[in-house]
């Protein structure tokens, strides 16, 4: 667990890039930095391998102090994608990759077989790939060594600086996805810098959106999109994820305000001149103290004048006012009646509304992508 | 037309002294370029590493280079007295600056991505020295380096004066003599060899440049 505590950073120059910062990054979680240019997202990196030291404040790495840790044995055993990726160019991918079990040394059959299975975790083929030199792989490809040379020592700790920033959309949804998926294979403390919001919501445990050398808030990627702290946040998250984010209105939304229901005391006869008289087949039926009974049909009602209203209720399933829109979309019920969690009738669905929003959804939906 | 003629024949008849006289003059020229780069690329290092140093060295061996060659020899004639090793310490004073120069350059040039990523996977300093920063730093040393040879080969003419052999031998009877024959006699073979020098050792340098390009 990395731990800091009013960290602040004042460059030599006197810019303080970070002001008592409080961060902790738990183990096995994949924490996102993200805000806009200049917040100060690479300098609180570069602060968890020592290229950078903090002038302020107290920073610690399993309850040790990270001053004390000698910074070479510590960037050893920390992975580090650079925002630049940094391939050494004149040397061969195996030995890219191999950099770091090389420092360590490790003996050769070890790291053969590490840089194979790095190679084909992301799809690079060794044969074809392990002697090429840098300027002979495409940028994705490149990134992709950039990415495994960070991993080639097994670290328990990986920092990465945007590292699929130079990437087209395909090849940097490709290596999210492949990121998410070693994720839950190797299980690592990583700490992950973005600018892009999409990116973030992606793979985050943690999102951590700073401002200023200021954190503005920190949480789960549904808790920023949820309940965003301020303005500055719904900014930077953008409205049209907010908005998707927040899904289909509550049940209640639809409550179709000229839908009448009967009570369970009325003759068959009132109920069906109710419903003939609002154009409705069916109709909900409520006791004395307005709790949901079921349904009356018009359909069974017909010829039934003799029966008692009891005998005719259907008890028909009803929604809960929490329950969710979207368990409604889908089904095929005709009626749906929407009653509190005590069981006190509140009214029912308008399909027609919730179609109407449905609607829209899907279309502001495919207006985006295409 | 006739003129170079008969340096041709006179060369065909004295085969034997220019191929020598060449030997000479390239051996003169490869021990000198040697210690310049045994001093030259530690000092250039040094330069690069220790910005405080840079100025100092890299003025000090700019002065060297100011100086006139017949000066210079003549200075060195005064300490060392006459002699081949004379000569190989004043080639080696002219080769210096083109290679620490270029060492010291080639270091600074070292895109500062890959100097961070070699920090940041934990290489030590000297590691990040030897594996990183000089490796990148070749294709700038070659093209010093053959500055360096391209001068030497033409000062390295003027060797015996100081008691030197090489092909200035020739050159220099030529001008005692008043021999035009022999002066370009001797010439001829120099130049060419600057050229064959510049060309091989471009070719290296190319070589070098393609390897380590980006
Ligand atoms: N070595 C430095 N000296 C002075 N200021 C710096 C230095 N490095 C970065 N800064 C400043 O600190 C701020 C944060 O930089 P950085 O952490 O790189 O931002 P980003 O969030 O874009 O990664 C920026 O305003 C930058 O100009
Ligand atoms: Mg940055």
């Amino acid at each position: 667990m990395i731990q800091l505590k009013k960290v602040s950073k004042i460059y030599d120059d006197g810019f303080q890039a970070l002001k008592e910062i409080d961060l902790t990054f738990e183990e096995g979680q994949l924490n996102v930095l993200i805000g806009p240019s200049g917040c100060g997202k690479t300098t609180t990196m570069k602060l968890l391998n020592r290229l950078i030291d903090y002038t302020d404040g107290e920073l610690t790495i399993n309850d040790k102090l990270i001053s004390e840790i000698n910074p070479i044995d510590l960037r050893r055993q920390m992975g580090y994608v650079i925002q630049s990726i940094g391939l050494f160019p004149h040397m061969t991918i195996y030995d890219n990759v191999a950099a770091v079990p090389k420092l360590l040394k490790w003996d050769k059959k070890k790291i053969d077989k590490k840089v194979d299975e790095l190679l084909n975790m992301v799809d690079l083929d060794p044969q074809v790939y392990k002697k090429r030199y840098p300027n002979e792989l495409s940028g994705g490809q490149q990134q992709r060594i950039g990415v495994i040379r960070a991993l080639a020592a097994e670290p328990d700790i990986i920092l990465m600086d945007e590292p699929f920033s130079a990437l087209d959309p395909i090849s940097r949804e490709q290596l999210q996805d492949e990121l998410v998926k070693l994720q839950q294979e190797i299980n690592k403390t990583i700490v992950f810098v973005t600018h892009d919001m999409d990116e973030a919501i992606k793979i985050a445990d943690q999102i951590i959106l700073m401002r200023d050398g200021e954190v503005v808030q920190k949480g789960s990627p549904h808790e920023l999109l949820t309940n965003p702290a301020n303005a500055f946040v719904e900014d930077f998250i953008g409205s049209e994820r907010l908005e998707q984010a927040k899904g289909l209105p509550p049940m209640t939304a639809f409550i179709d305000q000229n839908y009448t229901y009967g009570t369970h005391d009325q003759s068959v006869e009132a109920v069906m001149k109710l419903m003939l008289d609002h154009k409705q087949d069916q109709l909900p039926i409520v006791d004395e103290n307005n709790l949901y009974l079921g349904v009356v049909s018009l359909y069974d009602a017909i010829g039934q004048q003799d029966k008692t209203l009891n005998d005719l209720i259907v008890k028909v399933d009803a929604y809960q006012r929490d329950d969710e829109t979207k368990q409604f979309v889908g089904s095929r019920e005709t009626i749906a009646p929407v009653i509190e969690k005590d069981g006190t009738f509140i009214g029912v669905l308008d399909q027609d509304q919730v179609l109407d929003v449905l609607y829209q959804k899907f279309d502001s939906k495919s207006g985006v992508k295409s | 037309m006739d003129f170079l003629i008969e340096v041709g024949r006179y060369m065909a008849n004295n085969s034997s002294t220019f191929v020598s006289l060449t030997i000479e003059h390239i051996i003169m020229v490869v021990q000198a370029i040697a210690y310049a780069l045994i001093a030259g690329v530690p000092l250039g290092i040094l330069a690069a590493k220790y910005k405080k140093l840079a100025p100092v060295i890299l003025s000090l061996v700019n002065i060297l280079q100011l100086i006139p060659s017949i000066a210079m020899l003549a200075i060195l004639l005064i300490y060392f007295g006459m002699g081949t090793s004379t000569v190989v310490i004043g080639l080696f004073f002219y080769s210096l600056l083109p290679i620490v120069r270029n060492t010291y350059v080639g270091i600074k040039e070292v895109d500062p991505g890959i100097t961070e990523a070699g920090k940041g996977i934990g290489m030590t300093p000297l590691q990040l020295l030897a594996k990183v920063q000089f490796p990148l730093s070749i294709p700038f040393l070659m093209a010093g380096l053959r500055v360096a040879a391209v001068i030497a080969v033409a000062v390295a003419t003027i060797a015996p004066y100081i008691g030197g052999g090489g092909l200035g031998r020739e050159i220099v009877s030529g001008i005692n003599l008043q021999n035009e024959i022999r002066l370009v006699a001797g010439a001829i073979p120099a130049a060419v060899l600057a050229i064959i020098a510049d060309f091989l050792l471009g070719k290296v340098e190319n070589k070098t440049k393609r390897r380590f390009a980006n």
